[in-house]
């Protein structure tokens, strides 16, 4: 396998392990939590350091994830004890652990490869090098091999549990009531969370871990309804920006983990402008059309409380304080439905038009 | 010792700097702070401090010069885009507010990324420490970077100071606020816009990282002292200063230990002990009430009253 490839499968797995678990982050309404367990490894990796003597791929694991499940237990203790919310209790943990493992780290350790930026942008680039080597046997790119294997593990657990995940997430109270706990759901979500964001890291820095987390997963929920659609679309947004943006570092000689973000932030911006069904164009679209159709609706109610179920075009403009544009827009509108005819200057309404207008006003429960 | 220290906070050239700035940030950021943390937006500190590192970046890069003020402009430029774009998702999408804060936050990181790799492989001499903004490096402040502080972060605590009363309103009833007629979407912005300023604040001393806590922490550690807003507010200020300070001079004092996470590590503490002590709400006042009261109920069980 050419080094290229590496990355970019490298990339491509890193996508799909992390947005495997950031659809129910999202949906949960958890975001930031990610963001949290992301910072507060730093002190666990310190700690699996000054333990095994050295870096060691499987301490760096276990103590990374002791952190990360930390931070959750900290924040929930904090929330629980009614003294400060979520967002307060988040903005609490995660710079304290994170300012712990810093301080450790240039106070005793400033010599050594242990480097709190390398954390935080990690550099897909050395994946190639990075080699996993067992028994003197050099199996292939450590990086690769762990986010397959998590990618592997996060979808096991997903087609496991997808039923008890799908409830506890959209109606926990039936979940209980049912006999599934949300709070081992929860835990679990919590602790595959923080194995994704270790395995993650390493290779493709800390902050893009969560951007592979919440972006997809966000631009996903933007364009269906659908549980399954969505982490389809989450999967694919992830793993797709994954080769795109190597591609397009690797043409401007620029941060790979960065680019992906950036191609990811592309992703999103293109689904929150034009979903079909939430995008804000769509919603503009059908404001301005719920905006036209209330006018239309008040100007017959108008007419028919005249005594001839007619006005001139100035008086009416006058009488609902509108301006030229709105009257003739919805004018246009009940005139098109045969609602209205104009009949020299004026307005009338036509016997469909009285009709439609008591039906209104009877739906609106007015004369 | 303790004498040594307080002369040379007047007297030392950097540790004067680095108290008087780090003391402007905890006020600056306390103060603001409390307001966000009422309104649940605590971590958008966090969100707009990642948000500005494009900012620094593209101000580098058109102008080629590191002068603090004009990549102060760009940090405080691009983190007030994040804003608008934070707030835009949340009204106009059906993303809760902590995805968006997560999208804006990660995106604009990313974006900050590469356009620091985009400067670091081309051959600007110049540009060596520009990722000192993200862990902030205290120690480099002059008293220019004081004075500019001071001005920016004066301008925010002038904004939320003349419009205390809609801050309050904002914060604790926006139905409210709206329904009689307060602008709450302009309002919202300016509370954020100020908080944009106190980040751009931080940058230099704490870096992009940790600012989240100079804006929950104190506010936080604040808030369990006091039921009145007023109150909570100056508390947020003096506790955000005497962190700051008491952090800088302990970093400064001893060898090795970076000033940025000493500050955080001394508003975290702060947060612990209001936590626990803090009168009315402590933890530890509860747990005891709790246990006398439980001794009173079982002592007056009818089975036992002869």
């Amino acid at each position: 396998m050419s080094a290229q490839e590496t990355i970019m499968l490298t990339a491509v797995f890193a996508g799909a392990a992390c947005s495997l678990v950031g659809v129910f982050l999202v949906l949960r309404r958890m975001a930031m939590m990610a963001d949290a367990i992301s910072h507060a490894i730093l002190p666990g990796l310190v700690a699996s350091y000054v333990l095994a003597n050295g870096p060691n791929l499987a301490a760096g694991i276990l103590g990374a994830s002791a952190a990360g499940l930390l931070t959750v237990v900290l924040v929930e203790a904090l929330q629980r004890s009614g003294r400060v919310k979520s967002d307060g209790a988040i903005g609490i943990v995660f710079p304290a652990l994170f300012a712990l493992g810093t301080l450790v780290i240039s106070r005793w350790f400033a010599n050594v490869h242990l480097d709190a930026d390398a954390i935080l942008f990690g550099e897909i680039a050395f994946a190639p090098f990075d080699r996993l080597i067992i028994g003197g046997q050099d199996i292939g790119s450590q990086p690769l091999i762990v986010l397959a294997a998590l990618t592997a593990i996060n979808l096991g657990l997903l087609l496991l549990f997808f039923k008890e995940l799908k409830l506890a997430t959209f109606d926990a109270g039936l979940a209980a009531a049912l006999g599934f706990s949300p709070v081992v759901i929860h835990y679990g979500l919590m602790v595959a969370v923080s194995v994704t964001t270790v395995g993650g890291f390493a290779a493709v820095g800390a902050i893009l871990v969560v951007a592979l987390m919440i972006v997809p997963a966000a631009t996903a929920y933007l364009l269906t309804d659908r549980l399954g659609w969505m982490i389809a679309i989450a999967v694919t947004v992830g793993a797709g920006s994954g080769i795109v943006g190597y591609q397009i570092a690797w043409a401007l000689d620029v941060s790979i983990s960065g680019m992906i973000a950036v191609v990811m932030g592309a992703a999103f911006t293109l689904a929150a402008t034009f979903s079909p069904s939430h995008g804000v164009v769509a919603r503009m679209i059908q404001r301005n059309r719920q905006r036209e159709q209330f006018s239309a609706d008040v100007l017959l109610l108008h007419l028919n409380h005249h005594p001839t179920g007619a006005e001139s075009l100035a008086a009416l403009t006058k009488e609902l304080g509108w301006t030229a544009g709105r009257l003739a827009s919805a004018a246009r509108r009940i005139e098109r439905t045969q609602l209205v005819t104009t009949v020299g200057d004026e307005l009338r309404l036509t016997p469909l038009g009285q009709e439609e207008a008591r039906r209104l006003a009877a739906g609106l429960g007015v004369k | 010792m303790i004498p040594s220290i307080l002369h040379d906070l007047i007297f030392d050239y950097t540790l004067r700097n680095v108290a008087l700035g780090s003391a402007i940030l905890g006020i600056v950021g306390g103060v603001l702070g409390s307001f966000a943390l009422l309104r649940r937006q605590g971590l958008v500190g966090d969100a707009l401090a990642h948000a500005a590192l494009p900012g620094i970046c593209l101000a580098f890069m058109l102008t080629g010069a590191r002068t603090p003020i004009v990549l102060m402009l760009g940090a405080a430029i691009s983190g007030w885009i994040g804003t608008l774009l934070i707030l835009r998702i949340v009204r106009d999408t059906r993303l809760s507010e902590d995805t968006a804060l997560g999208v804006i936050l990660t995106v604009f990181f990313g974006l900050g990324i590469v356009l620091l790799t985009q400067i670091q492989h081309s051959d600007n001499a110049n540009q060596a420490g520009l990722d000192h903004y993200l862990f902030g490096q205290a120690a480099t402040l002059v008293s220019e970077d004081v004075r500019t502080m001071a001005v920016v972060g004066g301008i925010a605590l002038a904004i939320v100071g003349l419009l205390f009363k809609e801050m309050k309103l904002l914060a604790f009833d926006p139905e409210f606020a709206a329904s009689i007629g307060f602008p709450t979407d302009r309002l919202s912005i300016l509370l954020t816009s100020s908080i944009v300023l106190a980040v751009v604040i931080g940058l230099q001393t704490v870096g992009v990282v940790l600012m989240a806590a100079m804006l929950v922490g104190p506010a936080a550690a604040a808030r369990q002292w006091t039921n009145r807003l007023g109150v909570m507010v100056v508390l947020a200020g003096v506790f955000g200063a005497a962190a700051g300070v008491t952090g800088a001079m302990i970093s400064v004092s001893a060898r090795q230990i970076p000033t940025g996470p000493m500050i955080v590590l001394c508003v975290t503490a702060l947060v612990i002990i209001s936590l626990l002590f803090a009168p009315e709400r402590g933890i530890v006042w509860d747990s005891l009430r709790r246990r006398a009261l439980s001794r009173t109920v079982l002592a007056s069980r009818p089975g036992e009253r002869k």
